[in-house]
């Protein structure tokens, strides 16, 4: 049910890179970043030769024109450049004051200390489908992101789609992207918000509408049935350790609400918001050594759970794709 | 008055025998471990930039830590809470207890000699703006040590910072110890305002005042006006952490972005606060290296009162991501833009000078070419998150880390570097070694550049700020890496120069300076304890290059105030703008009061932070008992009516009302006070709109009566306080302290019958923001009127004794002027609760 193959960071080097951008937001941005680095560094060499220039040994005291260099260079310069800087940069700016237009596929996105709540709505049943830590798109479509927070202020930012918008509790800030080509994109929580304001990253997967469809709507489903003996104790154990306290699985357990919803986190490419990659092992590691992985999160370690208990609560929770 | 510049001199020759001893005696600085004691600015300045100096190197060794960690991906040197509270401290200290503590500091250190003035007007207060900020700061600082230190990064964002997140003391040290270390740096620049505009050298117009003391009002009235917003903003959080008062509690109808605007119109100024002084030193230096007078003085002088306007309107910027306005964007990104002119003029000012000069190739000139280059670079950084759509992505990320610390440190630690090769001659007539100088300079240069150039690329390439590790897959190890080593080449260049300094100081002899760099300024004069012998009359921007015989002249006594008249510490007063002698001023002498003060304070804010309320009050009333004793032994009426300050040259002695420099250092003080009236007003409106019906559903407000009947009595206790200031002038004592104790009862029963109506009205500050407001601005409120008690009944004590004279009477005029504030300043309370919901 995964559409998109996994791409291993370590192929993308760059996937959280301002100068590489993957969305049109991004794509003027980087233009205008290339128009102010050139014209910056021109500047400033022209700056720094005048300087240079200025204290060649000398005999005597050289005539100056106090007016021209005032004038001319502490003033006209500085204001024709930044009037010109001005005009151009509002000419470009990337729609920041856009509404959403008509056909914008609509998410929320709520985050927490230390892990996003993503929401989108079912276009069969209207339902709002509750995910996380995760954020996929179709690409070519511009899509509105509702970002609110619920509890410290956090701030979105995915490089390659736009600039950040900061997540504000008692507020829903807006954010207009559009990816323009598939691919995986890193993002990360680019306000302080606590101790593990460093381990809050954001993985977006943009695929053609098509096979984003399909992904919603396996998403907008219930948890898998677990088919086999191992799996099935897996399942039991999440109830009987009471993760079902925070974790909500759709199907299995629904009233926790204080973490991620885990219905089909065996579907995502990074577990912990992005601490660990989602392969053999991880699950298991970040159950047993939550504070050893991302120290401070809001989880517990388990320690003591037994190894046949962790093995098999482990595989369960790796088969929710 | 003031004679033209012929043979005539103020002073004829020879001087009276034992008038230099006299001179001497009066301005001992006292010895061994009485030093604490002293209060003359020059000795108060050494300790202050010491100490500066001492925040510097810690918070820097804090700054290496954060670098050691982040050399290598996932690293575990330290937890991610100790990595927060060193990034916190970090900032903080660099801030609040290095950057601007250490730009006062060289200014009342400098002043004094370079505006020619024996001493600035308030000696006493320097001591204890110092000494509050010494004990506060080091205390402060020590937290780290308990790991009890604040968390929340130094601009400290509720709710972050709120008592459901940060449940712990640090958030509480930050607020109280800051919000103390604010109000010396208030006080340092109440004494910097009114010492460069009363006691500077006859003749040393507005337009004649070296360049260094205009940026020092400038910034000094920048501090009056912004750090009151702070100062707000702490009070603010701290009462919602410890009384549940929801200010910035979404849920209760506050809002987390008011403290980002309270913060910032504070934080914003205070980067200017810091650069503008640095910027006056290198525009002091530039024409002394390059031996020629400045390029465009009036033009440089414009550009620092312009950049002190633009400064309080960029605030928002700081919160270009926050979801804002788009028309608010709009002007905070013209006003940054805007911001960049006047330093351009600067800039250009300089390099002109450079042109038109021989430069000379020695320590201060490779600083100041150091801080050209990374400053223009910073400079240029600064406008390209000025673009809107370029800070929405590079906020808050490493290009943001690297920006401010090219144009902290490239505008303020290497010009201040400059400075201190430069003035270090000053201390004991030793210099600094120039052939250490170089490594110094390289190490700290090269860096420099090595540590903060490679973090702008780590910025665009998507590292965040404040991130204790990161992955080791980003393609940020390489230049995390490089910042790393460059920090600690910095650190080794920092670390030579302390060697150095510390080799200077430890210099046994004491020998003249004369004047090293062929400096045109009056610092550059022979000077002792007392200053200068006398105080020179000024005719050119350039004194010393425009008059060569000045110095011999001043030494041999030829110019105004040769010696001391009263046998006490004196200076000359002149006017404002064309600095005419006025009158001659007795100064205060040394003392302890103001030290134990300054401990009384710091131990009340520092030990209520730790719940030790007893102990606290108990320093409280330390302090307050202290100022009290320090203050009655000021005022006094003066020793002669008039003084000869030079042959035949009659001054009077002190003056009162509007002619007196305490009259004044009290209407800067009602404008500190009135901003943070007007911050906390801010924030009542602000909850106010936001609200959707005002009063919220459960609050309401008193009638009508209460405040009307408020206000009659506030404006009746004004008119008895203009009438005993009436009765003092004809010489009426009695009339005088009935009519204070009838204006006391007036203002108290005022503030009653305004918090009795409130209570009535069912106030419940815990409910809702908006009547935290209202709480909020009545306590401001029921606080001057606390105030005023004590003074009232001080005055009143004067009075009794006998020490309030028609000659003498700075406390009861004093007293009227901020009595008259705090009626203005109830109207204006009463007046806002009551009318918001009409509109």
């Amino acid at each position: 049910m995964n559409p998109v193959t996994p791409v291993t960071p370590a192929a993308l080097p760059q996937l959280q890179s301002v100068l590489s951008p993957a969305g049109t937001a991004a794509h003027t941005v980087a233009e205008i970043s290339w128009v102010l680095f050139i014209g910056a560094a021109l500047i400033f060499a022209a700056v720094m030769a005048l300087l240079v220039w200025a204290l060649r040994r000398q005999r005597k005291a050289r005539p100056v024109h106090g007016t021209l260099w005032l004038w001319g260079g502490g003033v006209i310069f500085p204001v024709a450049v930044l009037a010109a800087l001005m005009v151009y940069s509002l000419q470009q700016a990337p729609g920041w004051l856009a509404t959403a237009p008509p056909n914008a596929l609509h998410i929320s996105i709520t985050a927490h200390v230390w892990w996003w709540e993503v929401r989108y709505q079912d276009p069969l049943t209207g339902q709002d489908v509750t995910l996380a830590n995760e954020l996929r798109l179709p690409v070519g479509r511009p899509v509105s992101l509702g970002l609110n927070s619920a509890d410290v202020i956090h701030s979105f930012w995915v490089p390659a789609l736009a600039g950040k918008r900061d997540m504000v509790p008692g507020r829903v800030n807006h954010l207009l992207v559009q990816a323009s080509q598939a691919g995986v994109y890193r993002g990360q929580c680019a306000e302080f918000c606590g101790a593990q304001h460093a381990r809050m990253a954001l993985h977006v997967v943009a695929s053609a509408p098509p096979e984003f469809d399909a992904w919603l709507a396996a998403q907008a489903r219930p948890a898998a049935i677990p088919g086999n003996a191992l799996l099935v104790q897996g399942q039991q154990a999440f109830m009987a350790q009471r993760c079902n306290a925070c974790h909500a699985v759709r199907g299995v357990a629904e009233e926790g609400r204080l973490g991620p919803d885990l219905t089909h986190v065996g579907s995502r490419l990074h577990l912990a918001a992005g601490t660990l990659p989602n392969q053999h092992g991880t699950m298991a590691r970040w159950i047993a050594d939550t504070q050893g992985v991302k120290p401070g999160a809001r989880m517990p370690s388990s320690p003591d759970i037994d190894a046949a208990t962790l093995n098999a609560l482990a595989a369960w929770l790796e088969h929710l794709k | 008055m003031t004679p033209p510049h012929n043979d005539k001199l103020p002073s004829s020759l020879p001087r009276p025998a034992g008038e230099l001893e006299r001179l001497e005696r009066a301005w001992k600085p006292p010895e061994g471990w009485r030093r604490l004691s002293a209060v003359n600015n020059s000795q108060v300045g050494m300790f202050y930039i010491a100490t500066a100096l001492l925040f510097f190197v810690l918070a820097g060794v804090l700054g290496l830590m954060m670098r050691a960690q982040l050399a290598l991906p996932d690293n575990n040197l330290m937890s991610p809470s100790t990595y927060n509270q060193v990034f916190t401290m970090h900032g903080t200290v660099m801030m609040f207890l290095f950057a601007v503590p250490v730009v006062e500091a060289v200014a009342v250190y400098l002043l004094p000699a370079m505006l020619g003035a024996r001493d600035l007007p308030f000696p006493r207060l320097s001591a204890y703006a110092f000494w509050a900020y010494a004990i506060g700061g080091i205390a402060f600082f020590c937290t780290i040590f308990f790991g009890v230190s604040p968390d929340g990064g130094w601009y400290m964002y509720p709710p972050l910072t709120g008592k459901a997140q940060s449940p712990g003391l640090g958030a509480d040290f930050w607020l109280l110890g800051i919000g103390f270390i604010e109000i010396s740096a208030i006080a340092g620049a109440i004494e910097l305002i009114i010492g460069i505009l009363f006691t500077r050298a006859p003749g040393m117009s507005l337009g004649k005042m070296p360049v260094f003391a205009w940026a020092m009002l400038v910034t000094a009235l920048m501090i009056v006006f912004a750090f009151p917003a702070i100062i707000a903003g702490t009070l603010l959080l701290e009462l919602e952490r410890a009384f549940d008062w929801p200010f910035f509690i979404a849920e209760r109808g506050g809002d987390p972005i008011l403290w980002q605007h309270l913060f910032w119109f504070f934080g914003h100024p205070e980067v200017y606060i810091i650069f503008l002084p640095a910027a006056g030193m290198v525009t002091m230096m530039v024409p002394t290296m390059a031996r020629t007078p400045l390029v465009g003085y009036r033009a440089v002088v414009i550009a620092l009162v312009a950049v002190g306007f633009i400064s309080f309107a960029v605030w928002m910027h700081h919160m270009f991501t926050a979801g804002l306005g788009g028309n608010a964007m709009l002007i905070a990104a013209v006003a940054s833009f805007a911001v960049a002119i006047p330093s351009g003029t600067q800039v250009f000012s300089w390099i002109a000078t450079f042109w038109k000069g021989r430069v000379q190739n020695s320590s201060p000139t490779l600083f100041l070419l150091g801080f050209h280059f990374i400053f223009v670079l910073g400079g240029l950084t600064g406008v390209m998150v000025a673009v809107l759509p370029f800070d929405w992505q590079v906020h808050d990320t490493y290009f943001i880390v690297a920006h401010l610390h090219y144009v902290l440190i490239g505008g303020m630690v290497f010009p201040v570097f400059a400075g201190f090769y430069y003035w270090a001659p000053l201390l004991n007539g030793h210099r600094l070694s120039e052939r250490l100088a170089r490594w110094v300079f390289g190490l700290m240069f090269a860096g420099f550049n090595l540590a903060f150039f490679p973090m702008h690329i780590t910025g665009l390439m998507g590292m965040p700020r404040r991130v204790y590790t990161y992955a080791g897959d980003l393609g940020w190890n390489g230049l995390n890496l490089l910042s790393t080593v460059g920090a600690f080449i910095f650190a080794l260049g920092v670390l030579l120069f302390f060697i150095d300094a510390i080799r200077l100081v430890m210099q046994k002899t004491q020998v003249p300076h004369g004047n090293p760099w062929g400096a045109s300024t009056l610092e550059w004069l022979t000077q002792d304890d007392y200053g200068v012998r006398s105080i020179p009359q000024i005719d050119s921007h350039d004194p010393l290059w425009s008059r060569p015989s000045l110095e011999a002249e001043v030494v041999a006594g030829r110019y105004f105030l040769p010696g001391t008249l009263s046998g006490e510490r004196e200076t000359l007063v002149t006017s404002w703008r064309v600095a005419e002698p006025r009158h001659l001023l007795v100064l205060p002498t040394d003392s302890w009061w103001p030290f134990i003060a300054a401990a009384g304070t710091a131990g009340f804010f520092l030990l209520l932070t730790v719940s030790q309320v007893a102990i606290a009050l108990t320093c409280g009333i330390v302090a307050v008992a202290s100022i009290i004793i320090w203050l009655w032994q000021s005022d006094n009426p003066p020793f002669a009516e008039k003084a000869e300050v030079g042959d035949g040259i009659f001054l009077p002695v002190g003056a009162h009302g509007a002619a007196s420099h305490s009259w004044w250092a009290m209407v800067v003080l009602l404008c500190v006070d009135a901003s943070v009236f007007a911050s906390l007003a801010f924030a009542h409106v602000h909850v106010a709109m936001a609200a959707e019906v005002c009063p919220p559903p459960g609050a309401s407000l008193p009638l009508w009566g209460w405040p009307v009947a408020a206000a009659v009595l506030l404006l009746a206790g004004s008119a008895a306080m203009a009438g005993a200031r009436a009765l003092l002038g004809r010489g009426r004592k009695h009339g005088v302290w009935l009519l204070v104790l009838l204006a006391l009862l007036c203002m108290l029963a005022a503030t009653g019958l305004d918090g009795w109506g409130q209570r009535l009205a069912g106030l419940e500050p815990a409910a809702n923001a908006w009547s935290a407001t209202v709480a909020a601005l009545l306590a401001w409120q029921g606080f001057h009127a606390a105030v005023l008690l004590l003074m009232g009944l001080y005055v009143c004590a004067r009075s009794w004794r006998g020490r309030l004279l028609p000659q003498a009477r700075a406390s009861l005029d004093n007293t009227a002027l901020l009595w008259h504030y705090v009626t203005a300043q109830g109207l204006a309370g009463m007046g806002i609760i009551h009318l918001m919901p009409v509109f």
